[in-house]
């Protein structure tokens, strides 16, 4: 991945940042122009929660590249407190620990890197509240 | 619009074909369509694939086929929809000689993915995905039908033990195809004592990784008879999209593009769900084909894996599916498998499937896949009277 290409999701990924409807009211992750509950173009930028809960989760063992040496990982649907939608790593915890509701909060962590002189990823994570 | 006839079909065994590169893969099973309707020019070439860029770096793809099966200039062109890449390309087939653009119309489907390495198929596929908010963070293909399974497992209740018979029952089907990738049975146990790829998903529930490519000649229904005795009609077909992301679904136990495709099918064949006699749906994983299963309508939400433990798809069942393995024994050389679907379609509908057939075959459907229900195509055959 291109450094124009990390630098410019910055935001979303070191902020949360999304877009909320100004007609419906319904939240997205990330930003989007259209709304596609009711079809506006009125969306405006809103930081989302920072705390949700579990929908569903996998524990990866087969890694893509570049993951190879965080296997096994848990990767999760997150639903946040506002009601947003996103897909995360859940860290800080054993596997065993989860549930459909496990409540997290959110994280900001290194997601990878690219080579031993290549560009280092920040970005979200989320971790169990205990 | 023209009525559109399967008249001639090609394919290769799926395998780890080592010796064979992408273009004398789509070669071999080119030319057997093309012998077969003994026809050595077409009007127009669509090939489904989903990631000769990654695997090979070669794209351009159309005219590099049209070129080597020795086709004079004809238009030429890759159609990529992840795993639906193969549905897609019949459609544009399809398309084409119904409008009366077109009258002889190859359509193909390749996939070589044994030219890299492991964790590179991994994250090939995972360009099925939304790259930015899922493959970016570590999120793999079988990841996330992982966690469809976890989702429809909470919903429903239904057991690992259940939802094994489907791999278990493609096997079984596999055992007697020749050109299956893995012509082998496995138990319920076996798969059950797999390593988890992705959890809660197992090696067994997985479709394997390998090479293939499987061609179809389409005409007008009018002219079918100029090359064949026994032509397929193509009576029906939908396709259908949903969000990318699966996290911005908000069911995840069903996917709603199958619902939406099947239904424009089914209403253009003027069929309903159970008057299909043979179907090839798409288990790229366990879970995908059961809820496959559930979204076109043969069995209520829930209850598929029941059923499929009840002997429900097997030939004499209530529908029989997945007579030449499925994606899990078949194989899922991805770009190919929406068209290798509909060439077994049409061998069951022609009587032409060996010891897979299934008595009196007379409506056939296909249903492909690409990403975790993103794009979805449906297509009903129908053999002539």
């Amino acid at each position: 991945m291109s450094v124009p290409r990390h630098w410019r999701e910055i935001p979303k990924r070191y902020r949360l940042i999304g877009s909320k409807c100004s007609n419906c009211g319904r939240t997205y992750f990330p930003p989007r122009n259209v709304c596609r509950e009711c079809g506006t173009t009125k969306l405006e930028e809103v930081k989302l929660s920072e705390t949700g809960r579990i929908i569903t989760w996998s524990v990866v063992h087969e890694p893509p590249r570049g993951f190879e040496r965080y296997v096994p990982y848990v990767i999760a649907i997150v639903e946040l407190d506002d009601g947003t939608r996103l897909m995360s790593q859940i860290t800080d915890c054993e596997p065993e620990e989860l549930q459909i509701g496990t409540r997290v909060h959110a994280v900001f962590r290194k997601i990878r890197e690219e080579g031993e002189s290549g560009i280092i990823y920040y970005g979200y994570k989320f971790k169990p509240i205990k | 619009m023209r009525k559109v006839a399967v008249i001639a079909v090609g394919y290769t065994k799926v395998s780890e074909h080592w010796n064979l590169s992408i273009r004398e893969l789509f070669t071999e099973a080119a030319l057997m369509a093309l012998n077969e309707a003994n026809i050595d020019q077409i009007d127009a070439l669509y090939i489904g694939n989903m990631f000769s860029g990654y695997c090979q770096h070669q794209e351009h793809l159309g005219v590099l086929m049209a070129d080597y099966i020795g086709l004079k200039s004809p238009p030429a062109v890759k159609i990529e929809a992840a795993g639906a890449s193969g549905g897609m390309a019949l459609r544009e087939g399809v398309q084409a000689v119904a409008s009366g653009l077109h009258d002889l119309v190859v359509v193909g489907g390749v996939e070589k993915m044994t030219d890299v390495l492991s964790p590179d198929i991994t994250s090939a596929l995972a360009m099925a995905t939304d790259q930015e908010y899922e493959a970016f963070i570590g999120a793999t293909f079988v990841a996330l039908n992982a966690m469809v399974k976890r989702a429809y497992q909470h919903k429903y209740g239904v057991s690992d033990e259940l939802i094994a018979t489907l791999p278990v029952h493609c096997h079984e089907m596999a055992s007697k195809n020749p050109y299956a990738q893995h012509p082998f049975k496995i138990t319920v146990e076996q798969v059950l004592s797999s390593p988890f790829i992705a959890e809660p998903l197992r090696l067994l529930e997985c479709s394997p990784v390998g090479d293939g490519a499987a061609v179809l000649m389409l005409c007008p229904l009018e002219k079918a008879k100029n090359f064949t005795d026994a032509p397929i009609e193509i009576a029906g077909m939908g396709a259908a999209t949903d969000t990318i992301a699966l996290y911005q679904r908000d069911d995840l136990t069903t996917f709603k593009a199958t619902i939406e495709a099947a239904e424009i099918a089914y209403k253009m064949a003027h069929i309903k769900p159970d008057d299909v006699d043979v179907a090839e749906i798409h288990d790229a994983f366990s879970i995908t084909g059961i809820i496959s299963l559930e979204d076109l309508g043969f069995f209520e939400k829930g209850k598929a894996a029941e059923a499929v433990s009840e002997g429900q798809i097997a030939p004499g069942g209530k529908v029989a599916v997945n007579t030449f393995g499925g994606l899990k024994a078949r194989g899922h050389p991805v770009g190919a498998t929406g068209v290798y679907q509909a060439v077994e379609v049409v061998k069951q509908l022609r009587g032409d499937a060996g010891k897979n057939q299934v008595d009196g075959a007379e409506i056939g459907l296909t249903q492909n896949v690409g990403g975790v229900g993103g794009t979805v195509t449906v297509h009903i055959f129908r053999r002539l009277g």
